[in-house]
């Protein structure tokens, strides 16, 4: 019975270490400036954690294995612990445990310490149940007023833009999030109803968009292409199905977009995720 | 009923391990007193009264400071805040359940003299202060709706009206107990058991009212002194 | 031999009538049954929600006829609506973490055996204990109504329906998962199906389960504290007890913050509060006037202040019951019992300042999330440590595979398994991409819910001849542990690959998203794992009842093991000792003592050499108190 135990602990050992040697499921490929140090340290905690876990695994398989009651007639060994093992194993998962966790924090730091760099493109986003509204400040990159009083879905004004104020002339509100290549990003998340978040997978980081909250984070994306856009907070029955895509433009390109009206910019958000693709997940 | 196993001397000595004394049968330093003493315990079984009320007390205690902590942070968190002029006859609750806790405290100690029966006459004060607490409290939520302030109008009288009543509903339970050992009003003779749980009783009774005369001592200073 | 150091003061004799004897009892060993039963009816439905679910997603848009036929209006057609899913995947956390993982564990069997263990008659408050039980059922039960009050058009139209804040009668649950965030939980039937009366009823339900355990707790801590037996100090109890104390204290210490949490919740929805709602919402074009300035977050820091340490609520009985068998079948002292007792206690005072990494994603302040983040990752260092003296206690041990035995070492396997992704987790820039994936999924699941449950398994099969006076079936337990451990693992471990390439929680159909497309044979794979697992459980339900009847007969230490309820009757009477308590001598873990006659020393065994012990914490009549 021993010897059984011993070998299904490590047959599934080596399955679920296996499991994450292949990298047949891995992270998709990351289009964010910070997502390499991430990538970095994740890679880092996974081996300090697939070591910890086979070794915690073989050690005990292997005890069960020597340690089985053969019907020999001495005892088990009569101890009651040692106090210098007990300093040695305290000290040093501590000093691992805790170093991974500080240097877990730069990455942390370089997203929610700093300001978002000056000349940062700036997008508004505001989710509401099921639908993301990506608010653009247009050419003369102010944001319009927005008032919630002024939300009217059907005619289409989903953020409560106020068409009055001169600075909203020339805002766009669009579904899709276009973002240019290699230049800082700040986006400002705002909720019409409950709490949404901000997901794409490619750039490592998640942010809850918290209803009366305005929270700002930046990133900046580097490889030009179309990443679809999930919501990973509980919102309510559709939650699975509030997607929207991020592009992730060169510059002329993204200039010459955030140029255009409303009506010009939603064709070519349109032409453009026909001319994008999604990234290759079959790997 | 213990057993029979094992006859042979026992060797106290572990081999690998901490030194004797660490190991889980230390404590052995070898007494022999009070093996003529019969369980359960006296002051045990009537201590339970007294550990069970100032546990019970931890997390009525948690409750509040839960409670607290929201008020404090829902008043720093917008802009809605509008802070309720306090009612004066909040100063009429306030003395009347201070005025309670001495009264208590003053019966309590009778009881442990049996031959009066002060203790029950001090007991009938505390009820009739604790309820003209609660009427007074209830007076104050009265002035309140007068000027139309209900529980939903700002989150300020939200807190009011609900630490009150979350007071008031703990104070009730205080005034049933009281009841209760008006009920009883006199501590029983003779067992010295009986007079043990009837004492621990009393002072677990007193310490929850006292505990609910300083809980609400708190709760006025936050919610008319702490803006 | 202790018959002359103790006399019986009184003897209680057990209630005759059935109803006091069974149904309304007082006896902490019948309450300690309750919930035990109420657990496994409970886990029960769990269960049968999560194959539900998993069908749901590796099998979408499937006609299943008879679901049709039972849930008419959350599978019209046979199909699962996102409502019914989402409402599934809220009453599956909410029935299992409050009604199996703290029901069981805690009530159950530290009902059962915190008193005997100690040398009680009984808990010191048996009527308390009583309410405490019958509260939690009531609990249970609204939150069972949930379903139906949102669930059926008659009833949600009806006046009961409409007294109760009315509902969609759309969908058949609440929806808001188990941890009810606002304002999506506060707003009501605005923020569409789910958000009615059921909602109403599930913060209900919630709130009188906190009650119940807080009076569980209350005479727990109590009972402990003041009814040791002469010469049990604190020291010399079996680390069950450390394990039920800890627990008692958190559960006396978050439940109150919980409770506060659904008292504000429930007026923000009733009375129009505006305490985690903020102005300004806005659903369907209309604005919702009557909330100003609340806070949504606040809602997280009091439910999480509670959350983290219910996590420890849930498994640290779990690792008391491992700790314990163990060293039984291993026939060896426990390795490092202080060390054991000072992690226990290290990892429940940790637990109530680590909530934040909960919130890391939600908004609040950054730095204080370094914080939460270098504690969080402390606490591992008193888990680690629990780990490292299991492996030493079973070092040079002479192991018997007894069917709790199996499942113990099971338990410690599934607590690495499961706790070690922690390290990942806790890292404020790690749980980024991972946060609200199958990978906290995984995590979550492996720790709390199957190692808690592993845990469980080993206590029932250790005590059940205590408890019944018979063994339960060893073919069926041994058949029932190979199965279940080796799907657990089949079901979870390939859930955290999925969170790193992306898979969300909580999501109805993963329809949606090319990129979980090369997900799906994992899916369907971690599916079959599940319902193959699920099925050998009732493997398990059928032993146990056949072996309350038929089982082999069990004598008073079958297992021969050491602490005070195996000095006892099996099953033990009324007043567990028959009126003689025991006298403790020694440690509760003296397996393999040089020179003694057997292997085992009882913890009753009086030592020739030196005297009795006075213990030091007593009965309580030493001043300590």
């Amino acid at each position: 019975m021993g010897r059984a135990l011993a070998v299904i602990i490590w047959i599934l050992t080596l399955g679920s270490v296996s499991l994450f040697f292949v990298k047949k499921w891995w992270f998709p490929e990351a289009i964010s400036s910070h997502a390499a140090a991430l990538d970095r340290q994740f890679l880092l905690t996974i081996i300090v954690v697939g070591i910890a876990f086979t070794a915690a695994q073989i050690g005990l398989g292997y005890v069960v294995w020597k340690y089985r009651d053969r019907g020999q007639s001495d005892r088990a060994v009569y101890t009651h612990g040692s106090n210098r093992l007990e300093v040695v194993w305290t000290v040093v998962t501590a000093v691992i445990f805790i170093g991974l966790a500080v240097m877990g924090q730069s990455v942390w730091a370089s997203l929610h310490f700093n300001k978002a760099p000056a000349g940062s493109f700036q997008v508004e986003v505001v989710a509401q149940q099921f639908q993301w509204n990506f608010h653009y400040p247009g050419k003369d990159g102010v944001f319009g007023r927005t008032d919630p009083n002024l939300i009217d879905d059907s005619a289409l004004n989903y953020i409560g833009l106020d068409q009055t104020d001169p600075n909203a002339k020339d805002d766009v509100v669009h579904s899709v999030i276009a973002v240019p290549e290699g230049r800082p990003v700040e986006l400002i998340l705002r909720s019409r109803d409950v709490i949404h978040d901000f997901w794409v997978p490619q750039l490592r980081f998640k942010q809850d968009l918290v209803p009366g909250m305005m929270i700002r984070v930046h990133f900046t994306a580097n490889r030009p292409g179309k990443y679809e856009l999930a919501c990973a907070e509980l919102c309510g029955q559709f939650h699975f199905r509030m997607k929207s895509f991020m592009l992730v433009l060169p510059a002329d390109e993204h200039q010459a977009l955030m140029a255009l009206p409303q009506d010009q910019f939603q064709t070519r958000v349109t032409e453009l995720l026909a001319k994008y693709q999604l990234p290759n997940y079959q790997q | 009923m213990a057993t029979t196993v094992g006859t042979r001397p026992l060797t106290k000595t572990g081999i690998g391990g901490g030194p004797k004394s660490r190991g889980p049968n230390g404590n052995s330093s070898p007494k022999r007193n009070g093996h003529d003493r019969a369980f359960p315990d006296l002051n045990s079984a009537a201590n339970r009264y007294r550990i069970g009320m100032w546990v019970g007390l931890a997390s009525i205690l948690m409750l509040f400071t839960a409670l607290s902590s929201a008020y404090i942070v829902r008043a720093a968190s917008a802009n809605d805040w509008q802070p309720l002029t306090m009612p004066r006859i909040l100063l009429l609750s306030t003395t009347l359940i201070l005025i309670s806790s001495g009264t208590l405290e003053a019966a309590r100690r009778k009881l442990k003299d049996a031959s009066s029966n002060a203790h029950g006459r001090w007991l009938l004060v505390t009820v009739a202060l604790g309820i003209g607490f609660l009427t007074s409290q209830l007076l104050a939520w009265r002035h309140l709706v007068r000027q139309g302030i209900y529980v939903a109008s700002n989150p300020h009288s939200s807190f009011f009206y609900l630490l009150t009543a979350a007071h008031g509903v703990h104070l009730l339970g205080g005034l049933a107990a009281l009841a209760y050992l008006l009920l009883r009003t006199r501590a029983p003779q003779g067992d010295p058991l009986a007079v043990a749980k009837s004492q621990a009783g009393a002072d677990a009774v007193t310490l929850y009212w006292h505990f609910m005369d300083f809980l609400w001592l708190y709760l006025f200073v936050l919610l008319f002194f702490v803006r | 031999m202790s018959g002359e150091t103790h006399e019986a003061v009184h003897r209680h004799e057990a209630p005759t009538s059935f109803i006091r004897k069974y149904i309304f009892s007082l006896d902490h060993k019948v309450i300690g049954i309750q919930y035990i039963v109420l657990a496994l009816v409970a886990v029960l439905v769990g269960m049968t929600m999560s194959l539900l679910m998993r069908m749901n997603l590796s099998w979408p848009l499937t006609h299943w006829p008879i679901l049709g036929t039972l849930f008419p209006t959350g599978a019209p057609g046979g199909i699962m609506n996102p409502d019914f899913y989402l409402s599934l995947v809220t009453m599956h956390g909410t029935i299992m973490v409050f009604f199996v993982l703290t029901t069981a564990p805690q009530g159950g069997f530290g009902n059962y055996f915190l008193p005997i263990q100690i040398g009680a008659e009984d808990m010191a408050f048996p009527f308390l204990n009583m309410m405490s039980f019958w509260v939690t059922l009531v609990g249970f039960i609204v939150l069972l109504a949930a379903i139906f009050v949102e669930g059926n058009t008659t009833i949600a139209n009806s006046a009961l329906g409409v007294a109760l804040g009315g509902a969609s009668g759309a969908t058949v649950g609440p929806i808001g998962g188990w941890t009810g965030y606002a304002p999506l939980s506060a707003v009501g039937m605005a923020a569409g199906p789910g958000e009615g009366a059921g909602m109403n009823l599930w913060i209900v339900s919630i709130a009188i389960f906190c009650v119940g355990s807080l009076l569980g707790a209350l005479n727990f801590i109590t009972t402990l504290l003041n009814m040791r037996t002469r010469g049990m100090s604190l020291m010399r109890m079996p680390l069950t007890c450390w394990a039920w104390f800890t627990t008692a204290v958190l559960a006396l210490l978050s439940f109150p913050v919980l409770l506060a949490g659904g008292i504000l919740l429930l007026l923000d929805r009733t009375v129009g509060t505006s305490f985690f709602i903020p102005g300004g919402l806005v659903f369907g074009s209309s604005v919702l006037t009557t909330h100003t300035g609340g806070s949504p977050i606040l809602w997280q820091h009091l439910f999480w202040f509670f959350g983290h340490p219910e996590v420890y609520i849930a498994i640290l009985p779990g690792m008391g019951a491992t700790s314990h068998i163990l060293s039984t079948f291993a026939r060896k002292p426990v390795f490092g019992y202080r060390a054991m007792v000072f992690a226990i206690f290290a990892i429940g005072l940790l637990g109530f300042f680590v909530w934040g990494h909960h919130m890391f994603i939600s908004g609040m302040s950054p730095y204080s999330a370094m914080t939460f983040s270098i504690l969080t990752l402390s606490i591992g260092v008193p888990s680690a440590v629990k780990t490292f003296n299991w492996l030493g206690t079973l070092w040079g041990a002479k192991i018997r595979f007894t069917t709790p035995m199996l499942f113990a070492i099971g338990f410690v396997s599934l607590f690495v398994a499961g706790g070690i992704t922690g390290l990942v987790l806790g890292q404020t820039s790690l749980d980024l991409p991972v946060h609200d994936t199958y990978f906290v999924l995984a995590h979550f699941h492996l720790v709390m819910g199957v190692a808690s449950i592993f845990g469980m398994f080993a206590a029932i099969y250790f005590w059940f001849p205590k408890m019944f006076g018979r063994f339960m079936n060893d073919r069926l337990g041994k058949l029932h542990f190979w199965i279940t451990f080796v799907g657990v693992y089949c079901i979870f471990v390939p859930m955290h690959t999925m969170g790193m390439v992306g898979m969300p929680r909580r999501y109805a159909q993963f329809t949606e998203y090319r990129w979980l497309d090369t997900l799906h044979p994992l899916v369907v794979f971690v599916s079959i794992a599940a319902i193959v697992t699920v099925l050998t459980q009732l493997l398990f339900y059928f032993n146990l009842v056949w072996s309350v009847f038929r089982g082999k007969k069990a004598g008073t230490n079958p297992w021969e093991a050491t602490t005070l309820e195996w000095t006892t009757a099996s099953p033990p009477p009324h007043d567990n000792f028959a009126g003689v308590l025991p006298v403790v001598y020694r440690g509760p873990y003296e397996f393999a003592v040089p020179g003694a006659a057997n292997d085992f020393v009882m913890q009753t065994e009086p030592d020739a050499e030196s005297p009795v012990t006075e213990g030091v914490g007593g009965n309580g009549h030493n001043g300590r108190h």
